[in-house]
């Protein structure tokens, strides 16, 4: 008896281990919906119809009739919307005309003290009708601002390298067009129920992080988006 | 022979059986929290985003914490059946034992000076097999000597 007893002892702890993780699984799936439920209109899952448009016109890269749409709340701070990027940009290259990407402004302020000036500079480079430019620079190189203290010579740097009209560029930083458009994506995210990002919707269908996170996870996602709405 | 020290070595054994449990849960609640992609996103609760959301918190896709969580199921086991006296697992443990400390060395170092951040959950876990690390040597140290004492006398 004495010797099987440390063995029902392992049986017993690797149970333990699956109901344990069990637990913790559906607490955190649990909590992804009350905080969602917090933030004020609930968790659609599906979206019929846009409940509060954002900021018009949205930033629009690809084809104005791709079947596929996808929706981007991002932080320009934030390390996965930083890993999320390539990732994207993979797959522009690989669909082309099939797939529209929108981004809108989703600064965390509370965990980045960046993220605001970040969307505010390319906001004001979008004013000049360069906001891809300097979405893209802002991603690439995310680990040389996000640290610094003061980030503005650097973006600075940045509209320069794009080519941008340096002094109207800072002048529309704090402008009330940006400051509008900011305001705007961010009351579209909470009535959607964005509460982190990247948050990404395709056609108009909230997908789990996991499931866009790797570039063949957005792949599956994309192409069940294209199968649903035909060749 | 002096069988209290094969009495110490089993309770050394127990104690980092014990130990491993918490790493275990530890590392449970890591690979959960990595595979609902709450701390892994920027969330406005927010945990580890910057480690786990790091290049090195996958292995081929599966994440870290879940090579961790076997580990340290692994060594429960191993600890378990060496406080019960199997003998032959005391060796083995120290190897797995050896192997996880180096690891976590290697983990501490990329939050350090790669990734310049770090994660609470994950310094627990470097605690914990700090621990694990020192108890498995000390026991392993009496089981040395205790054969010593046998050729000896």
């Amino acid at each position: 008896m004495k010797r099987l007893l440390p063995f029902a002892i392992i049986v017993i702890v690797l149970g333990g281990a699956f109901a344990g993780g069990w637990y913790w699984w559906h607490a955190a799936q649990k909590s992804v919906v009350v905080s969602k439920a917090s933030t004020g209109a609930g968790a659609p899952a599906v979206v019929t119809s846009s409940p509060v448009p954002g900021a018009e016109p949205p930033h629009v890269r690809g084809a104005e009739n791709a079947p596929v749409t996808l929706e981007e709340f991002g932080d320009f701070e934030c390390p996965p919307c930083g890993a999320f990027y390539p990732t994207l940009k993979t797959m522009e290259g690989e669909y082309g005309a099939r797939l529209r990407v929108i981004f809108r402004e989703f600064p965390l302020m509370q965990l980045h003290p960046h993220a605001l000036s970040a969307a505010h500079a390319a906001e004001a480079a979008g004013v000049q009708g360069k906001f891809w430019e300097m979405h893209d620079l802002l991603y690439e190189n995310q680990n040389t601002w996000k640290d610094a203290f003061d980030t503005r010579p650097i973006f600075e740097g940045f509209a320069g390298r794009i080519g941008l009209d340096v002094e109207r560029f800072k002048r529309d930083q704090n402008g009330d067009i940006v400051e509008g458009r900011i305001t705007r994506d961010g009351i579209r995210g909470h009535s959607l129920g964005v509460n982190g990002t990247p948050t990404v919707f395709i056609n108009g269908r909230e997908i789990p992080y996991e499931h866009f996170n790797t570039p063949e996870g957005l792949r599956a996602e994309i192409n069940k988006a294209l199968n649903s709405t035909g060749p | 022979m002096k069988p209290n020290r094969n009495r110490r070595a089993a309770t050394l054994h127990a104690v980092a059986a014990f130990v491993a449990l918490i790493g275990l849960a530890d590392a449970i609640y890591l690979t959960i929290e990595h595979l609902t992609g709450q701390s892994v996103r920027c969330t406005v609760i927010s945990g580890c985003s910057e480690v786990l959301s790091s290049p090195y918190a996958t292995i081929h896709g599966y994440p870290l914490a879940l090579l961790g969580a076997i580990a340290y199921f692994t060594v429960f086991s191993l600890a378990t059946l060496a406080a019960f006296g199997y003998r032959l697992v005391s060796r083995l443990l120290l190897f797995v034992v050896a192997l996880m400390f180096l690891t976590t060395l290697w983990l501490l170092y990329l939050q350090a000076f790669v990734i310049h951040h770090f994660c609470q959950f994950c310094l627990l876990s470097a605690l914990v097999t700090t621990t694990l690390a020192a108890l498995v040597a000390i026991a392993s140290r009496r089981a040395t000597g205790r054969q010593h004492v046998v050729t000896g006398d």
